[in-house]
């Protein structure tokens, strides 16, 4: 009772406290972490250039941004991904659509599908190293490749899901094909279908790293941490991985959760 | 008018299809499929447009599969394969699974972890791939690390989802009816959490499947199936690749299918957590 009342009196504040107790909560074991570092680091049991302090990875990390060569790097790694991942959603999207509305094609492709996405798209690397080369294009089709499957499979069962009900009565109300599909099924399918292109995102993501490492392109994040190796430049490596953890968190921050706000929540099919 | 009631009463007097025949038919379906899809390859490979070092024929890698099966390299390569995703995948499970029970029963475990866990799942498993070369060299070592990074977070995240989310009314009632600590942990919050921690296993399993085939292309030597096929490029033999990338498929199928349904069926569908799904 007097806790709600003095929070009642002094609502900023405590709301302030609040949060500032929250970033501590969150800070803490950060803090933690780091310090357990700094004194691995510092005492000296690995060699320092397997093992930099902090303050070297981060005045490395401001270096490298200072220069523009990490923010090259990381734009030439975006580029790569939205490229292959456009790739990707266009196939995976259409070969889904087709397989949730033809029975033919589903009979067709399902085997298929089903056989090969199983195995690791990196399996397939090499092969496509020698059909297409070193740099862009085996990097850009394999990852396309490996993510367009989890974007074709949940795009053929969003399909398959939509109401029986919506689509009878949209023709009952004399929609044609093409309004019944971008009225009908492709709203009803989408909560399916982002999940499948968040899906996909994200194993592109998680693979173009090693893509960009066996396929030896000039630019790219996975190319920075693994020449780096080269040159003991375990710094450089570092700041890399970190670029590399802080693009990952921005595309499912920034890039999905808004979109789903735009699209399905707005239309009502999913719940905040 | 009446062909059309002929055939209408002809499927009408058929007995109902069996869920045999069914299954049956889709996989005739299946099987024709796949044979035109292996009819296509094989066309194009013999059509000489590209160079058949390139491209071999079907026969020529099955030959190929059989052969090492036969000189027993292609066992030792999946050993070694199955070895390192094995032991990174326990330690996965011996991390991912207490620590998310822990996280999801006391608040100060989840305070100190979530943030940590959140800030490392995005780092996808390959980009410490360079750092762990440096650290630990070039072997088994890395590489089981890499599985062991790339499986932890999937199998820690749905253990800790799944144990929050089982039903308060279910602890209630087992507090009521007298359970224990000890006794509500094993009767009611394991099996509760089961489908998600099973769903987490089978999630962390396929990212190690992964994790172990690029890993072993850059970080092994010798043996492993990543390695195999990254080091037949030199020799331009693609029909020890697509081999290997046979052997993988089928690994990972077996796997997901037989080893991780079996413990689905033994385990939440047993208890009758889920409901069996079909095929």
């Amino acid at each position: 009772m007097q806790d709600a009342a003095t929070i009642a009196a002094t609502p900023a504040a405590g709301r302030a406290g609040e949060r500032l107790r929250a970033v501590a909560r969150t800070a803490f074991p950060f803090l933690v972490v780091a310090t357990i570092w700094e004194i691995v680091a510092w005492s000296g049991v690995f060699p320092k250039r397997l093992f930099p302090t902090i303050e070297e990875i981060a005045t490395t990390f401001w270096q490298l941004t200072v220069d523009g060569i990490l923010p090259h790097h990381a734009f030439e790694t975006l580029i790569r991904l939205l490229a292959s991942f456009a790739l990707a959603a266009t196939a995976g999207i259409t070969i889904g659509v087709l397989m949730g509305r033809s029975r033919r094609m589903e009979e067709l492709l399902l085997p298929l599908v089903s056989i090969l996405a199983p195995i690791p798209g990196l399996a397939y690397a090499p092969l496509f190293l020698l059909w297409f080369g070193l740099g862009n294009l085996s990097a850009l089709l394999l990852v396309a490749v490996v993510s367009s499957f989890p974007i074709i499979f949940n795009t053929w069962t969003g399909v398959k899901a939509v109401k029986e009900i919506w689509l009878r009565s949209a023709q009952s109300m004399g929609a044609d094909d093409k309004r019944m599909f971008r009225h009908v099924i492709l709203p009803g399918a989408l909560p399916y279908v982002l999940t499948g292109l968040r899906l996909g995102l994200a194993q592109a993501w998680r693979i173009l790293v090693a893509v960009e490492m066996l396929a030896s392109v000039t630019w790219g994040l996975g190319w920075l941490t693994f020449g780096a190796r080269e040159f003991l430049n375990t710094d450089v490596m570092l700041a890399g991985i970190a670029t590399i953890g802080m693009v990952g968190l921005a595309l499912e921050k920034l890039v999905f959760s808004k979109i789903e706000n735009y699209t399905v929540v707005r239309w009502g099919m999913v719940a905040e | 008018m009446s062909t059309i009631a002929t055939t209408d009463t002809g499927i009408a007097a058929k007995p109902a299809p069996s869920a045999t025949a069914a299954r049956l038919r889709s996989y005739g379906r299946a099987a024709i499929s796949i044979l035109v899809a292996a009819a296509v390859y094989e066309a194009t490979a013999r059509s000489g447009l590209f160079a058949p070092a390139l491209l071999p024929t079907i026969p020529t890698i099955l030959k190929k599969l059989f052969a090492m099966l036969a000189d027993g390299s292609m066992w030792l390569h999946a050993g070694f394969t199955l070895y390192r995703v094995l032991l990174g995948f326990g330690l996965a499970l011996t991390l991912g699974i207490p620590l998310g029970i822990l996280m999801a029963r006391f608040r100060r475990v989840e305070d100190f972890f979530l943030p940590l866990v959140s800030a490392l799942m995005p780092i996808p498993s390959f980009s410490l791939l360079p750092l762990f070369l440096l650290w630990f060299g070039i072997g088994n070592m890395t590489t089981i690390l890499i599985v062991f990074y790339a499986s932890t977070f999937p199998i820690l995240f749905n253990t800790w989802s799944g144990v929050r989310s089982v039903n308060p009314l279910w602890l209630r009632a087992a507090g009521a009816m007298g359970a224990d600590e000890h006794k509500l942990f094993w009767k009611v919050i394991i099996p509760g959490a089961s489908p998600f921690i099973i769903t987490g296993m089978r999630q962390g399993f396929l990212r190690s499947w992964i994790a172990v085939i690029g890993a072993e292309m850059i970080a092994a030597s010798d043996w492993g199936l990543g390695w195999v096929i990254f080091d037949s490029k030199e020799f331009l033999s693609t029909d020890t690749m697509l081999a290997s990338v046979m052997v993988i498929g089928f690994i990972g199928f077996v796997f997901e299918r037989l080893v991780f349904g079996v413990l689905e069926r033994a385990t939440v569908q047993r208890w009758g957590m889920v409901r069996a799904a079909k095929g």
